[in-house]
């Protein structure tokens, strides 16, 4: 740098991408409000990526605010606490924010409004003096997960190969999504909690420098943290050009390092690490105060909110209680998005919780948004294309993915998709294209899991026949043995077995009866089994 | 409160089918109005005939096909395809080549492969390919609105003559019909005789009817530059083609100038701009990576000039773009472009 605490600008671009009309003039000016406590709180098990958290509460069991209620069930995996002091009053099913509108386990929080506090975990104002273990730890016990959106476990995202040293942290506050200004919002009133996150994680991973990459929309974002950060040389605060989605980690990277992160790769093996400014803010509070994650800053606008606003929610609030206290719904009202217009998703109702990775709730009325034409055909025109973030070809996976040609939707990189949804903007025949991609990667997976069901049942088979031969050999051994032993003791020993035995008479008819028997003995046991896996051969997939 | 679940509404997209099928049309019109000048009304009837006849083939198309008629007619796909193919057809021919063709283009070579978006061959070159091979001679039928001794047909008349077959009193047929400077450049070709003076001509006659195909080529390059500079198409395509026609022309060129033209007249005769810009260009049939279309382009190009030269018929530009077609899916799996972070790793 040239000179002390100067704003960096951006070395690097990416591929494509977009620039929306931004929408962010509704909140941006609005400062972050704690949203009243409510009487009620959905806290479903699983808000995280991986395994849903193992419940260790009960119903009846009366909690105070910040006590565990579930506990990481996983390495990947995030505990979840209790919003506010009450009574657990349920654990079954609830609807869940989903696009689909599905339901899944949560526990229902009956509030008792004293909200009184759990004892909370040691402060550690002295982390530095803590190993990167107990830190670790502690951000696990603390539920911390991504909030930049995919609210990835930050335990397990720090954990890395221990191959390659990260040397640069890269917080992101691009906050590229239109209508969004959650992290602006934290960034220009709580700067001291972002940046004393970051240094917590710059002491964990042991790293040397912090950009930190804020679209130059947001000058006063960029300010605020450069002022906090000014005298300490390892922060760098950078000025990304804001072009949609900027904000993808591994864009940013891209813009900031010049690195690009293959997929089926970490950042970490890059020496780099990305994290959102919020969750390095509740690293702080987890690390510092001892607090546990059981609120985030939501941004509740669009043209159907009387009031749009910046809340401060508590994990767990029903969505149409944080819209009420934005004053509810304009008239004509009919559609609420969880996230941003790109890569948002519409919900069912908002009787569902706020969870992790609510950033956003969006009301639009219909002349808040362009009319949506029914989609033309693809006219292979690329402009799709030319806007990925990701290089690829939307008009050929689209092609592919239409076709059900999953194959072939993989060979053309399907994976690589980030399902930011530039392609679907930028399509001049109106096309779904991300829908198709998101359909198409669900439909690779279900066929991968059928596959290794299909393998485990072939192995289950095949081990099987290995057994019932196995018994067969073992019970020939036997009777050989038991042959030889009786010949032995006839005086004809060593005559070919083949030949009947010289018996009496009169025990020969004995003998053809016991033979019959067993014949008849060995062809029941056989139709009762071929009656127990009547298909059991056909099964046996093609190796 | 209850809501209706539908895809996320991204961003107004400003942009459409029909919006960028308005801006090829926006672009056609300085070459059809340098054509219809040069060449007389002719150009016109054509254009209007194939738009027509067009329109009712896709019409029923889409009626038989149980698909809705209004988003696929008001799309402006079909008029591009008819307006396209109507110029590319002899002014001085009858009133069922642009009927015909147009029809065929737009029922066989469009809707029975899934209408919009899924022909793999161009329509219109498809249309004129096969009017070219089953009508030879009516397809011969060019010649400058204004024949040497001052004559031209006017709107009406040039009507009359193409629906009726008849002309004014005093004028005659071979009056008005010329013959391209591909065909003279071909007779001497085949007659083994020097070019020279065919392909000059092209410059140096100072009256239009030597040197049409050369306003008409700069017409269509300035209708290029627009829907480049609208984004409606890449340079790739043409740049590579026009590169393709220079290299092959220079070649052969170079080889025997004396039997060869050169390059320059290979790029500003005949249909190369206009092929270069409106025709390799169609979105569905050509590549889609941009090295795919510099591979499609660069093909077009050199087949283009070889089937000039050797081929049977005086320009390539149509039987090119189809051969050209038929290697789309090739091209285009293997040029697929590096995505982000393999961009390292050694090229497929």
């Amino acid at each position: 740098m040239s000179e002390p605490c100067a704003i960096g600008q951006a070395a690097f671009r990416f591929h494509g991408g977009i620039h929306p009309p931004e929408c962010k003039d509704a909140t941006r000016d609005r400062p972050i409000r704690d949203l009243p406590l409510q009487a009620k709180y959905v806290l479903p098990l699983q808000m995280h990526i991986g395994e849903a958290a193992r419940p260790v509460v009960q119903v009846g069991d009366t909690v105070r605010r910040g006590q565990l209620l579930a506990q990481a069930a996983d390495f990947v995996s995030a505990s979840v606490h209790a919003p506010t002091s009450g009574l657990i009053a349920a654990m079954d099913e609830h609807p869940l924010p989903h696009p689909g509108g599905l339901s899944a386990r949560a526990i229902t929080l009956v509030a008792d409004g004293a909200d009184t506090p759990v004892e909370p975990l040691e402060p550690w104002p002295d982390y530095s003096q803590r190993s990167p273990l107990e830190l670790r730890h502690r951000l696990r016990e603390a539920g911390i997960v991504g909030l930049g959106g995919a609210v990835f476990p930050t335990a397990a995202k720090l954990a890395t190969d221990g191959k390659t040293a990260v040397h640069t942290l890269v917080l992101n506050g691009a906050e590229c999504e239109p209508f969004i200004t959650c992290d602006d919002r934290l960034m220009r009133e709580l700067p001291e909690e972002i940046l004393d996150g970051a240094r917590i994680i710059l002491h964990l991973m042991g790293a040397s420098r912090c950009l930190i990459g804020i679209e130059d929309n947001k000058p006063e974002a960029q300010h605020s943290l450069n002022q906090a950060a000014c005298g300490d040389d390892r922060f760098t605060v950078v000025s990304v050009p804001t072009r949609y989605p900027a904000g993808g980690e591994k864009q940013l990277l891209k813009v900031l390092t010049g690195v690009e992160v293959p997929r089926g790769k970490r950042a970490t093996h890059f020496g780099l690490l990305c994290l959102n400014v919020a969750t390095v803010a509740a690293v702080y509070r987890a690390v510092v105060q001892g607090e546990p994650m059981i609120d985030r800053i939501v941004t509740v606008t669009g043209g159907g909110i009387v009031q749009p606003e910046n809340f401060r929610v508590r994990i767990g609030t029903l969505m149409g209680a944080v819209v009420a206290a934005a004053g509810g719904y304009t008239v004509g009202t009919d559609r609420l998005l969880m996230g941003g217009p790109m890569m948002g998703f519409a919900l069912l109702d908002d009787a569902v919780p706020v969870v992790k990775a609510s950033n956003c709730l969006l009301a639009l009325r219909p002349q808040d948004r362009p009319a949506e034409p029914p989609p033309a055909p693809c006219i292979r025109c690329s402009l799709c294309a030319d806007a990925c973030p990701a290089d690829l070809l939307p008009q050929q996976l689209y092609w592919h993915a239409r076709a059900k040609a999953f194959e072939r939707a993989v060979d053309h990189h399907l994976f690589d998709c980030i399902e930011c949804g530039v392609c679907t903007a930028v399509c001049p025949s109106h096309i779904p294209l991300v829908d198709y991609f998101r359909f198409a990667k669900t439909e690779v997976w279900a066929a991968e899991r059928e596959k290794s069901k299909a393998h485990q049942a072939k192995q289950r088979f095949e081990f099987r026949n290995e057994r019932l031969a196995r018994i067969k050999a073992e019970r020939e051994a036997a009777l050989a043995k038991k042959r030889s032993a009786l010949a032995d003791k006839t005086p004809n020993a060593g005559v070919a077995q083949f030949e009947p035995n010289p018996v009496p008479q009169a025990s020969a008819d004995a003998a053809v009866e016991a033979a019959r028997a067993r014949a008849k003995a060995r062809r029941a046991l056989l139709e009762a089994e071929r009656e127990q896996h009547p298909t059991a051969p056909e099964q046996e997939p093609p190796a | 409160m209850k809501f209706t679940p539908v895809a996320v509404p991204t961003p107004e997209t400003p942009n459409s089918v029909t919006r960028m099928m308005g801006w090829v049309l926006l672009a056609l019109l300085p070459g059809t109005a340098v054509a219809i000048v040069l060449l007389g009304w002719g150009v016109l009837i054509n254009v209007l005939l194939a738009v027509v006849a067009g329109l009712c083939a896709e019409a029923l198309m889409l009626r038989i096909r149980r698909r809705p008629l209004r988003p696929f007619l008001s799309d402006g796909s079909v008029i591009v395809l008819a307006w396209i193919f109507g110029l590319c057809l002899p002014n001085l021919g009858p009133w069922w080549l642009p009927v015909f063709g147009s029809v065929f283009a737009v029922v066989v070579a469009k809707q029975l492969y899934g209408g919009l978006g899924f022909n793999p061959f161009n329509p219109a070159m498809v249309g004129y390919v096969v009017l070219l091979i089953s009508f030879p001679e009516p397809m011969t039928r060019w010649g400058p609105a204004i024949d040497q001794g001052g004559a031209a047909l006017n709107f009406w008349q040039s009507l009359n003559w193409s629906i009726g077959g008849v002309l004014p009193s005093g004028v005659g047929f071979d009056g008005l019909s010329i013959a391209t400077p591909l065909d003279r450049v071909r007779e001497q070709f085949t007659a083994g005789s020097n070019i020279h003076d065919a392909t000059l001509s092209l410059f140096a006659g100072h009256s239009l009817s030597q040197a049409w195909n050369l306003w008409l080529s700069l017409a269509f390059l300035g209708g290029g530059l627009l829907l480049l500079w609208r984004g409606v198409i890449r340079w790739h395509i043409p740049l590579a083609m026009l590169v393709g026609v220079a290299l092959m022309a220079g070649f052969l060129w170079w080889l025997d100038p004396n039997r060869f033209a050169s390059p320059l007249f290979h790029l500003v005769t005949g249909a190369t701009v206009f092929g270069a810009f409106f025709v390799a260009t169609d979105p569905v049939t050509s590549s889609t990576t941009p090295r795919g279309r510099l591979v499609f382009g660069f093909g077009v190009g050199v087949l283009t000039v070889l089937i000039r030269n050797f081929g049977s018929y005086p320009d390539g530009v149509a039987f090119a773009v189809l051969l050209m077609n038929l290697c789309v899916p090739l091209i285009d799996y293997y040029t697929q472009p590096a995505v982000f972070g393999h961009k390292t790793r050694a090229r497929r």
